[in-house]
């Protein structure tokens, strides 16, 4: 019957252009990386690990997702706590929250350098205050941690949005009986947020995390713009190697630590965050 | 004018049966309901004859045309849904109209018809109104208004009234019969209130389990239920039923003998509708438990030989719980069913 | 008023202090919030407004001069307006490419139960949990095959692998929220599955269509790795300034930053209605 095929002739299109441009290419790059010259080999592995920029580049990157993860997180159930008991102005408030969900890394770099540069804001403020007397140097290779707090800084005021979004609305799905219910039994504000908000969000929360994590695995322009090539950080070694050293072999290994490292955390917070089909609301 | 004919019609989806081998003529012009509680199958043998679904056997017929593999388009019928489905982004004229403006029909013609349906439904007032602007009564009366526009061969309703409040119900009911009557259109209307059915019905189709199990004329339905289930599931409060056992040619239900069927069974039952039973001094006894006053009668629980017996009586009768009472089955209103096949005995 | 009177009022009003002190610390912490949002925002536009020596003096201004210098030297530096045009001519490219390929998927999603629903569902759900720029690598060689790099026409296609998958999810429960009652009654009434469609479905799911097309041409205005990776001539906006971060002077960068920020604050609040709607469906 003809109804029967209607579906797949809907689908096809996209189905087609998932294989071409996601299946194909993800295998495509494992291939990649796995190959020299048309061999199988561990040399582009070997020529990344002995690079004395990897190792750096992997820390930098966990370093910068362990501080910006967990702060946006906890920033977001904050915001998303204080929007829910809002009565007025809601709607506005909201739209400035996520305002910066619009804006690209690359953006978010540029405002931020706009700030933190030598003669950016934050140095004509500390001045104008009387803190300091000349300007103080914060992105220079010489402080790489003040570069990584830079970097976090930009990261958290750009994507903390984005786990805004998913938590308000993961919130608005929790029925309000159920912290009536929990007020009436002699629940505070607190064991209310613990016992009933953080349980029922565990899907949200497990979306968010996924999401943001792996989103900042893939940081890149921000580090570009405030840093250069000052703080290396996988992404921007996949770029390097891609692009200027022309090793196309060796990005495709970076790509596949970086699909590694975002499919393993991605496992984790699945099997952290569970939530047991009959628990389900 | 059309008459439906539904030849062994069967509903297959993937694990189970919706339909068994379903046969069932509406005649022109009859006002039929299937009426059934919910997964029954009255609606997916609705929403077959409305082509909105496909049987997996048998052939459907409307106007003596087999329509099984025409879509709903080219059927000749008008459906009103459950949830009226009327359309949010079109004002209540162009809703009655659509169908119209899908058949090209010239436009003084459709705002003629519009009007016509809209004065039925006494919802001319409201055309101009979104669906938003409408309250459930009134989105009800487009509905029916857009159906009867297209002056359907057939009209479809499937449980048009359920979603109002039961006020609303009653009074919409009533109208509803005086306009089908007066459109003379052939009507199918699925529906899980059984007075509904009863006031409004030519005919009624009790459906259990995927299968019709009586249609037939409202009052017949009710008096001589086809089988235990359809006694027991028609009528507030339902049928009474005893075991009654063979003796010297009569049948003992609860120690009382009574006339019965000849059939060759040792165990039949006995069955009597609540109202159908009066205070007396030989007859079924038992202890009562709960008394509830209904206002013109009172509704009397029972326990009648350690069976859950049930007697509506008249609302002066000095009853108390924990009484024990005996009454008397009206001889002409006793009815039989045989246990094994739950059908009714002669 | 006796004793307990007076105890009863004192009772009344304690919590009342304490509750306006509390919504008191609300609006200051929210206040702050969106301060935290708003003002490097409002400090780049500072920036653009202000002349090229302004930008790089000590000490920085905090009002912008209204001097349209930073503005007109970015507009007429090299190459400036061709990486406009590129981002505005992909961007709507992928927002037509991931509308027109996800549509019909995310209606398929919503309406029929068919075998191999879930394989395709995990698969558009597995795009998510996957560094999708990476792709960039393996398709600049695929595309020097076929002729499609350094074009326009590849990296839109690309952006539309990011922003496809998003469509099909926003539109598949655009679909849902519209009662399959609706079509039914549509075809009942002489409609066939196109014409209802189009007469009953299509107005109705516009809106949501519109903004998950805005969302899709964000994606792309947005996207910096693939835009860089894949192009050389026909550089986006993105790509141009990533790649003159070093070179480029501090005003260059001020006044391209804000030119990517400006646009995407417009769509953002025309979208802003479905915004919850969208993310909310991702949690499923």
């Amino acid at each position: 019957m003809q109804v029967r095929a209607l579906p797949y002739l809907l689908l096809a299109p996209a189905a087609v252009f998932l294989v071409i441009f996601f299946l194909y290419p993800a295998v495509d790059v494992a291939i990649q990386a796995f190959t020299s010259d048309g061999e199988w080999t561990w040399a582009n592995f070997d020529q990344m690990v002995s690079h004395w920029k990897f190792n750096t580049a992997l820390r930098n990157t966990l370093l910068l997702a362990l501080i910006v993860v967990p702060l946006q997180l906890a920033l977001s159930l904050f915001m998303a706590t204080m929007v829910t008991k809002m009565k007025r102005g809601r709607d506005l408030i909201l739209y400035i929250w996520t305002i910066p969900l619009g804006i690209s890394d690359l953006a978010a770099g540029i405002i931020w350098l706009a700030i933190l540069e030598q003669n950016g804001f934050l140095n004509s403020a500390l001045y104008g205050l009387g803190v300091i007397d000349s300007p103080a140097t914060y992105l220079s290779y010489q402080n790489p941690f003040v570069l990584l707090i830079a970097v976090a800084i930009a990261e958290i005021w750009r994507s903390t949005a984005i786990v805004l979004v998913i938590l308000v609305a993961g919130m608005g799905l929790i029925p309000k009986e159920y912290y009536e219910a929990a007020e009436v039994f002699g629940a505070g504000p607190w064991k209310r947020f613990v016992k009933i908000t953080l349980p029922m969000m565990r899907p949200s929360l497990q979306t968010a995390l996924i999401l943001r994590t792996i989103l900042a695995f893939e940081v890149f322009a921000v580090v570009i713009a405030l840093a250069g090539v000052q703080m290396p950080i996988l992404m921007g070694e996949v770029y390097e190697w891609e692009f200027r050293l022309r090793e196309s072999g060796v990005a495709a290994a970076y790509a596949l630590v970086i699909l590694g490292i975002s499919i393993a955390f991605t496992i984790f917070f699945l099997w952290v965050l569970r939530t047991p089909k009959e628990a389900r609301v | 004018m059309a008459e439906i004919k539904i030849k062994g019609v069967e509903k297959r989806f993937a694990s189970f049966t919706a339909l068994h081998s379903i046969d069932l003529t509406v005649k022109d012009q009859e006002f039929l309901v299937l009426l059934g509680a919910s997964g029954c199958g009255k609606t997916t043998l609705l929403r077959l004859i409305a082509g909105l679904d496909f049987a997996t056997e048998g052939e459907i017929q409307i106007g003596g045309k087999r329509v099984n593999e025409l879509p709903p388009r080219s059927r000749e019928i008008a459906m009103v849904f459950q949830n009226y489905a009327v359309f949010p982004h079109l004002t209540v004229f162009d809703n009655i109209g659509f169908g119209l403006r899908m058949k090209k029909m010239p436009s003084d013609q459709i705002r003629q018809k519009v009007t016509k349906a809209a004065e039925m439904m006494h919802i001319e007032q409201l055309l101009e109104r979104y669906s938003g602007q409408l309250s459930g009564g009134q989105r009800q009366r487009v509905a029916v208004a857009r159906a009867l526009a297209m002056e359907p061969e057939v009209l479809l309703m499937d449980e048009p009234l359920s979603n109002l409040d039961a006020l609303l119900r009653m009074e919409m009911r009533a109208e509803l019969k005086g306009v089908l009557q007066e459109s003379k259109t052939t009507t199918i209307y699925v529906t899980h209130d059984q007075v509904e059915a009863m006031s409004m019905a030519d005919r009624i189709a009790v459906m259990h389990g995927g299968h019709i199990i009586q249609a037939a004329s409202p009052i017949s339905v009710y008096r001589d239920p086809a089988s235990r289930f359809v006694g027991g599931f028609i009528g507030n409060p339902p049928m009474n039923f005893l075991p009654a056992k063979r003796s010297n040619g009569h049948w003992t239900a609860a120690g009382v003998a009574f006339d019965g069927p000849s059939v060759d069974k040792e165990t039949i039952e006995f069955a009597i509708r609540p109202e159908d039973l009066d205070p007396s001094d030989t007859g079924l006894s038992g202890r009562v438990r709960v008394v509830e006053p209904l206002g013109a009668h009172q509704l009397v629980t029972m326990d009648v030989d350690g069976h859950l017996f049930r007697a509506v009586l008249e609302s002066d009768l000095p009853i108390g719980s924990g009484e024990t009472i005996t009454l008397a089955p009206k001889p002409d209103r006793i009815r039989w069913f045989d246990p094994d096949s739950e059908n009714a005995l002669q | 008023m006796t004793a307990a009177d007076i105890a009863v009022s004192a009772k009344k009003v304690r919590p009342t202090d304490h509750r306006s002190a509390s919504r008191w610390l609300m609006a200051a912490t929210i206040t702050i919030l969106c301060l935290w949002v708003l003002v490097p925002i409002y400090l780049i536009l500072v920036n653009t407004l202000s002349s090229p020596e302004e930008v790089t003096s000590w000490p920085r201004q905090f009002f912008p001069s209204f001097d349209l210098g930073s503005v007109t030297f970015f507009a007429n530096y090299q190459g400036v307006a061709r990486a406009l045009l590129n981002s505005v001519i992909v961007a709507v490219m992928t927002m037509v490419f991931s509308i027109g390929l996800g549509a019909p998927a995310g209606y398929a999603l919503a309406r029929f139960d068919f075998p191999g629903k879930n394989v395709f569902r995990v698969v558009v759900l597995m795009t998510r949990a996957f560094p999708l720029p990476l792709l960039a690598l393996p398709l600049a060689i695929m595309f020097i095959q076929i002729g499609l790099d350094d074009t326009r026409f590849g990296l839109a296609l690309v952006h539309t692998m990011l922003a496809m998958p998003f469509a099909i999810l926003i539109t598949a429960s655009l679909f849902m929220g519209i009662p399959y009652e609706l079509e039914e009654a549509a075809w009942t009434l002489g409609c066939n599955r196109f014409t209802a469609f189009v007469k009953v479905v299509l107005p109705l799911v516009m809106p949501g269509i519109a903004a998950s097309a805005v969302f899709a041409f964000v994606i792309s205005w947005n996207e910096v790795f693939a835009a860089a990776v894949l192009t050389i001539q026909n550089r986006t906006l993105t790509a141009f300034l990533l790649t003159s971060l070093n070179e480029a002077p501090l005003a260059l960068k001020f006044a391209g930053g804000a030119v990517l920020v400006l646009p995407a604050l417009f769509f953002l609040f025309a979208v802003r209605k479905y915004l919850f709607a969208m993310w909310g469906i991702a949690n499923r």
